[in-house]
């Protein structure tokens, strides 16, 4: 695909955060794989030449990290943990599941470029195990019906709200933008309290455990 | 999405050590993200008292309250912050490690979530006493939605002149940059993270030169974890003395635990440093009906597991480590009996293994050999000399790469063979399947239909 002035213009943008121009190889990574599903050739060049690294340094960086496709999965990513804790929590149960209710493997996409399945590592939500995520957004507690509801969502094109994270799951691209730093504007407004994420804080009024006031700061210490 | 988890049980225990919630008091605020929510509930208030302070003031009143890293080092910040040399003409840098990704911590992820501004209020603080005017936000690339909120608690704090140039008419300049990462557990270890923030493969460097003196662009770098630099407000505005009030001499303050697992009511939960891991099992409502607790790992992968006798443990760094494991992130994972130690251990290691970053030999290939024979115990077809193998191999890697990836890799396992040593062995046997039947171990009652 061909670079647009807007993507040249963002892609100097995010030059101009760092230093040092060099710095700035990951978010142009994100940003040119949302544009074109996976890191092509062609943006390895494109980012090479931006920032005066050779192609086989960005190829290097492209490479190492996992979130870096050389070949474009499916518009929705649905990912589970399969680390140890939410395996056993039924992280593993949910994948079997999932493998044959949707019919592909681990990193294998649709036919129709719909969905792909990833088997991934933790994602610092143990508290909320077995954890799932769609183009990873949060989709906590989940059960292997709960999972395969949100294929069936996916599939009939209707919205997936993730449990923490946006209303609205969006496509893959629109991920990438956020990681480059880009076009942030989703609604997210006031998505991220749940019960478990407050389970102390709820426990401690309810017993009424109150934080010991500090000399310094004495009035509106109420809990 | 409903949420299907059996978590929300009355409570039965009582409990000596009350909770404390400080950094947490106002996460129910729906709005606490904003900059609005977040001063309403005296956000932004230690800022100007830490911007009249001298830098080396702020310095030695983390070192006074004896902070020490929360990201599992447990380093002293202050004293890391003191490294820095000052009076140079070189740029410094801090740099927020928020690359959360070791299994069983999760509390960076929701700090982020709920109050980003805790965390971006730390950072100025910090920037200004260490004399950065620099700071970089390094957060994993697996969670958009809190690389959204940090990036847009920035935004507002640019807005409103709480970053930038001369800030509060101090006179004092910061930029704050978010950076995503990609997918590494490896850009975790510090050096990694800076390769990677330079725009190299994250692979670690060999230290010393440590950060404080050589980091970033080779400038002197500190570099902290979300939760160490989102208690520095606190600790400015309510004084040293205020925070090492509460735990132990050398395990000073206030943290978030979090906890996870079979308990029956897993979450984050303030506490003082220094409470009974019994109190905090109580406070999650114990372990789920008719269950028993077999093993807990006190903070993340990377450190030995610990069982029912270990039960009245204090949660410092000091007591922990006694008992032959390490405080790590302080993110209790804990399992009942349902679990297989061997299949708990096999995952860990398969994990380490696709996070090793192939720069060093011991660690690249050897969680190769793990992963090959932990696979033969969880499918009952290791051999007897395999339990001791397994001991070897881990030895083999243990001291003998670059970073901590290499032994976190080896260090379950012996942990797992001292105390469920029987269970190895029937996985000489029998498949875990069979052993731990996992429709048990799972916290859904449906079956997989």
């Amino acid at each position: 695909m061909t670079t647009t002035d807007d993507t040249r213009a963002q892609m100097r943008q995010i030059v101009a955060r760092y230093p040092q121009p060099r710095s700035a190889v990951m978010p142009l990574l994100h940003l040119t794989q949302s544009r074109d599903g996976s890191v092509t050739p062609e943006a390895i060049d494109e980012v090479a030449e931006l920032l005066g690294m050779s192609r086989a340094e960005v190829t290097g960086v492209a490479s190492f990290y996992t979130m870096y496709l050389r070949k474009p999965g499916g518009r929705f990513r649905v990912g589970v943990c399969i680390n140890s804790l939410c395996a056993i929590l039924g992280g593993d149960e949910i994948w079997e599941s999932l493998v044959d209710y949707v019919g592909i493997d681990n990193h294998q996409t649709t036919d129709d470029g719909l969905i792909s399945l990833e088997r991934i590592e933790c994602q610092a939500a143990c508290t909320h195990a077995p954890v799932m995520t769609l183009n990873w957004e949060f989709l906590d507690n989940q059960t292997p019906a709960s999972a395969r509801e949100v294929v069936d969502k996916v599939r009939a094109g209707e919205p997936v709200a993730s449990t923490r994270g946006p209303r609205v799951v969006p496509e893959i691209a629109a991920v990438g933008r956020s990681l480059a730093g880009v076009d942030d504007a989703l609604d997210d407004s006031d998505n991220g309290l749940d019960p478990l994420t407050l389970a102390g804080l709820e426990l401690a009024r309810e017993l009424g455990h109150a934080l010991p006031a500090s000399d310094a700061a004495t009035a509106d210490e109420g809990v | 999405m409903p949420c299907p988890h059996p978590m929300l049980q009355p409570r039965t225990r009582g409990s000596d050590v009350p909770l404390t919630p400080l950094l947490t008091a106002h996460w129910d605020q729906p709005d606490l993200h904003t900059l609005h929510g977040y001063r309403r509930h005296g956000g932004y208030t230690a800022l100007p008292q830490a911007l009249g302070m001298s830098p080396d003031a702020i310095i030695q009143t983390v070192k006074d309250s004896g902070l020490r890293g929360r990201g599992g080092a447990a380093f002293p910040t202050g004293m890391k912050w003191g490294f820095v040399p000052q009076g140079d003409d070189r740029p410094h840098y801090l740099v927020v490690n928020a690359d959360e990704s070791e299994p069983g911590a999760c509390k960076d992820i929701p700090l982020m979530m709920t109050d980003p501004h805790s965390l971006v209020e730390g950072v100025v603080i910090t920037s200004y006493a260490i004399r950065a005017r620099h700071a970089f936000i390094y957060v994993r690339g697996e969670v958009p939605f809190v690389v959204r909120r940090v990036r847009e608690a920035v935004a507002q704090a640019y807005e409103a002149g709480l970053i930038g140039t001369n800030i509060l008419g101090s006179g004092f300049d910061l930029d704050v940059v978010v950076h995503a990462g990609a997918g590494a557990y490896i850009c975790g270890e510090e050096t990694a993270l800076l390769n990677s923030l330079e725009g190299l493969r994250g692979q670690p460097r060999l230290k010393p030169p440590f950060p404080a003196v050589s980091g970033l662009y080779s400038a002197p770098t500190v570099v902290n974890n979300v939760e160490t630099i989102a208690y520095v407000p606190t600790i400015v505005e309510r004084g040293a003395e205020w925070f090492a009030s509460f735990g132990t001499e050398k395990s000073p303050g206030i943290k978030l635990f979090a906890m996870s697992g079979h308990v029956q009511r897993p979450g984050i939960y303030e506490a003082p440093m220094g409470i009974p891991f019994s109190e905090l099992l109580g406070y999650a409502g114990g372990m789920r009906e008719g269950h028993q607790l077999k093993f807990w790992l006190p903070g993340g992968s990377s450190v030995p597991l610990l069982t029912d006798a270990h039960l009245d443990i204090p949660m410092t760094y000091e007591d922990i480590a006694g008992a032959g494991s390490l405080f790590g992130t302080g993110t209790p994972m804990v399992f009942d009996e349902t679990t297989s130690v061997v299949r708990a251990v096999s995952r860990w290691i398969e994990f380490y293994k696709h996070e090793s970053c192939g720069k060093c030999t011991p660690c690249r290939e050897g969680t190769y050999w793990l992963v090959d024979l932990l696979r033969r115990f969880d499918e009952g077809q290791a051999v007897a000399s395999d339990l001791e193998k397994t001991l070897d191999v881990g030895e083999q890697i243990m001291g003998r790469s670059f970073c901590a990836l290499g032994d976190a890799a080896a260090t379950p396992y012996p942990s797992a063979l001292k105390y469920f040593r029987s269970e190895f062995e029937d996985g000489t046997r029998r498949h875990t399947d069979e052993l731990f039947p996992p429709a048990a171990a799972t916290v859904f009652t449906e079956v997989n239909a």
